[in-house]
């Protein structure tokens, strides 16, 4: 099997037992193993193993301890906030990792802090598939979104927007001046000096997401990007 | 089964090459499949969705999902629920169908459902739902067949897992003759209908349902013509993913 | 829509444990073989009042049919042809699993099973239960109703329905000539409903990739998946239906035919031996009453026959009565 090419469920990867599974989304049946998801292959030795996994191209958004996401206020208990995190469960923010003070319901709100509608960039402190995700706003820019524009894309493009260690990313953010915040749930914030900067960040955005599964994206993002830039005169 | 009025011929017999072959009122050989159109990502609010048309007979299915579970008391802890409809619109048959649920309905949601649990890796998702809608646009003989082939690609689209996709055809006995993919009026006057649907990957029978009478020989050869055209249609439906992903680059760089 | 169930009875694991081990030494739970049929009991003529019936006992399984008759119009493309019936009820006392209300999806999919399997082979000769060609014909209602539930309902239902269709004997029909409308005499009976052919359901389940035949409740639980097959008396097959989550082989479902085939034999010896003296003596009575002159019978006026619209939908409440369409039609 070539590797970067793409499968879809029911293909067979491998045939035999010297091939171990390298994602969820890899079974063994038989003696086979079966690609269950539109993706791309990724072949690679762990421990003198040769594995293989699937990069997906479709699917929703898992959330992993660790991710920073983009969130969006749903509802306001007491003592916490419900977050949709664009996944099918949904993310619990309580006050206690917003706030370094007590909180004293009787006499505050939460509204004060976070209302109903409000974005935020928080980190995802803990999900195990009994209960909904644990969410964060302590750290390093995270907190309420105040200004930009969010864009959605599909989670499992993601990947493709950040590139191999943040090449694409950066690279759009020096060929824009813009300031992008790529959410792992697929929701990315962008804040740029203009309103054309930013339509033509999305524009590339939106490119990579199309064609993600493709290979020479970055050079033709980066031309995107130019051209833009020259018809729009910014 | 039987309709009104005098019986059509539905097969007759003609000589070529020296042999006596069946052919159906529409032209086709008993091996043959009708026209088949597949599409995938023809609904843009779906998480996935596919358009699929056997002859006559057209199907869209959409997935939503996963997604949380509401109701929350149906949620299961440790695999999403699957949640089907196959459901006829109105104008879709030649008599104007009822809009409400029919018992015929409910079962055909509920053998579908059936044959797509088989596949859908359902443990990655705990706590969620997994919504396939089918809807019957035009109905031409071989509906809930069509329904499963859609809903199958409609979940592959979605990024749903599954262990294999769905293919579902129907075979028929019709003047006493096997037929695959059988249409409305084969089905009319049909000594035999089955709906078959595999995973045609695996080997694996996920959906059979007989109605009307076959000797014991007679169904397992209907069961091998199933079984081929499953795989034809299984060839379809990977070409038909395929094409999503062609579609998408404009040149290559 | 048709959900994932959610009540999911938990069978310990030491149980399943057990029955997998005997199951690799081709013994069931039960004692059973692996091929081997729960004792049958039939009891035809259960509901008297009814126009044929029967009791079935199938293990711990009970199953009741009741038939029930009245005077229709035809429907328009089978003008020669009487109308046959078939609705199931799951009734709550008969399993902590089942809940009140309306048939839910296992109810409508045992009746349609059944349904079919008697429609396609013609077992009931509708043909002969024309009163006016066009115009009126007998319409035979079969109502199934779960009592107990040990597993495998489709085959106990099968063989009440049929015993009960055999046991069924026909009320005179009572012309009344100024409405144009004939009404049912249930006091006087005219002869047993005429049968072409015999046809039970043999049920196998799939259980760690083998096959048995007539599951009970907590081999149903385990069970991979279920192959419902129709079996006529004169051994084809009438019908299928691949019930529950889960898959078969493309292998195990030709071993699974052969399987029913062979074990039908069963159900068809119970019926031979339970119903046969019964409809026999049946047909011994009406046959000596009919050489008896007719008395002056006071029934009570019928309804008229109500002719409902094909394919009612599916209320929410227990009250809408469907008329499901024979086959529907177009079926698909």
């Amino acid at each position: 099997m070539e590797p970067r090419t793409i499968v879809l469920p029911g293909d067979v990867l491998a045939v035999g037992r010297d091939v171990v599974p390298g994602s969820i989304y890899v079974e063994r049946v038989g003696d086979r193993l079966i690609a269950t998801i539109p993706g791309l292959v990724v072949v690679d030795e762990k421990n003198g193993k040769k594995t293989v996994s699937i990069i997906p191209l479709e699917g929703a958004y898992i959330p992993k301890p660790g991710d920073i996401v983009i969130g969006l206020v749903k509802d306001i208990g007491i003592t916490h906030w419900e977050v949709d995190i664009a996944s099918p469960y949904k993310g619990i923010l309580t006050v206690q990792e917003v706030l370094d003070k007590p909180f004293n319901p009787a006499t505050d709100s939460l509204k004060k802090y976070l209302d109903v509608g409000d974005y935020i960039v928080a980190k995802v402190l803990a999900f195990d598939r009994a209960r909904d995700p644990l969410l964060t706003l302590k750290g390093e820019g995270l907190g309420r979104v105040s200004e930009g524009a969010i864009v959605e894309i599909k989670p499992s493009r993601v990947a493709r927007v950040i590139g191999k260690k943040g090449s694409m990313i950066n690279m759009i953010m020096r060929e824009t001046g813009c300031d992008i915040l790529v959410g792992q749930n697929g929701r990315i914030l962008v804040r740029c000096p203009n309103r054309e900067l930013e339509e033509i960040a999305i524009l590339s955005i939106k490119k990579i997401e199309a064609e993600a599964h493709t290979t020479g994206l970055t050079e033709r993002v980066r031309a995107l990007i130019r051209e833009e830039r020259t018809r729009r005169g910014v | 089964m039987g309709g009104a009025g005098e019986k059509p011929q539905l097969i007759h017999w003609e000589e070529r090459g020296g042999e006596k072959v069946a052919v159906r009122h529409d032209g086709r050989l008993p091996w043959d499949l009708r026209p088949i159109r597949m599409e995938v990502g023809v609904l843009s609010n779906a998480d996935g969705s596919a358009l699929v048309e056997y002859g006559g007979t057209r199907v869209v299915a959409a997935v939503y999902g996963p997604r949380e579970a509401v109701p929350r008391h149906i949620a299961l802890p440790d695999r999403a629920v699957l949640r089907c409809r196959y459901h006829m619109a109105p104008f879709s048959t030649s008599e104007r169908k009822t809009p409400a649920p029919t018992r015929r309905e409910v079962e055909l949601s509920k053998v579908i459902r059936e044959a797509l649990e088989a596949v859908v890796l359902t443990e990655l998702f705990p706590r969620t739902t997994i919504d396939v809608y089918m809807e019957v646009l035009q109905s031409d003989g071989g509906t809930r067949t069509a329904a499963v082939t859609a809903a199958s690609l409609a979940l592959a689209d979605a990024g749903i897992a599954m262990r294999d996709l769905v293919a579902g055809v129907a075979v028929g006995k019709v003047d006493g003759v096997l037929v695959l993919d059988i249409d409305e009026i084969e089905d009319n006057y049909a000594e035999a209908d089955m709906p078959v649907a595999l995973a045609p990957s695996l080997d694996r029978v996920l959906l059979l349902q007989l109605n009307g009478v076959l000797t014991s020989s007679e169904f397992a050869k209907a069961l091998e013509m199933a079984r081929k055209g499953a795989e034809e249609i299984y060839r379809l439906q990977k070409e038909a993913l395929r094409r999503k992903y062609v579609e998408a680059v404009p040149e290559q760089g | 829509m048709s959900l994932t169930p959610s009540f999911q009875p938990v069978m310990p694991k030491l149980k399943r444990h057990t029955m997998e081990t005997l199951l690799a030494r081709g013994v069931r739970l039960d004692g059973r073989r692996l091929d081997e049929i729960r004792p049958v009991e039939i009891v035809p003529g259960y509901v008297e009042r009814a126009e044929g019936s029967a009791l079935v006992r199938l293990g711990g399984t009970v199953v009741l049919a009741g038939v029930k008759t009245d005077i229709v119009a035809p429907f328009p493309d089978t003008p020669n042809e009487g109308v046959l019936v078939v609705h199931a009820e799951f009734v709550p006392l008969a399993s902590p699993s089942f809940e009140p209300g309306p048939p839910d999806e296992n109810a409508i999919e045992l009746a349609r099973v059944i349904d079919r399997s008697l429609r396609e082979i013609k077992a009931v000769a509708l043909d002969k239960l024309v009163l006016e060609p066009g115009r009126h014909v007998w319409r035979i209602h079969v109502d199934i109703y779960v009592l107990n539930h040990d597993g495998n309902l489709f085959d106990a239902s099968a063989l009440a329905a049929m015993a009960a269709l055999l046991s069924t004997r026909l009320p005179a029909a009572v012309k009344d000539e100024q409405q144009d409308r004939y009404r049912v005499d249930r006091s006087r009976f005219t002869t047993v409903l005429p049968i072409n052919h015999r046809v039970v359901t043999v049920t196998v389940a799939k259980i760690s990739n083998r096959l048995l035949v007539d599951p009970t409740y907590e081999e149903e639980q385990v069970a991979d998946t279920r192959l419902v097959v129709a079996v006529s008396g004169d051994g084809r097959v009438a019908g299928m239906q691949k019930t529950g989550m889960g898959y078969l082989d493309y292998e195990e479902v030709l071993r699974a035919v052969d399987l029913a085939l062979a074990r039908s034999k069963a159900y068809f010896d119970a019926l031979a031996r339970y119903v046969d003296p019964y409809r026999e003596e049946l047909e011994r009575k009406l046959a000596e009453h009919a050489e008896e002159p007719e008395e002056e019978a006071a029934a009570p006026a019928e309804q008229p026959p109500r002719r409902e619209e094909p394919e009612e939908p599916v209320a929410p409440e227990p009250a809408a009565e469907e008329e499901p369409r024979p086959e529907e039609g177009p079926e698909e």
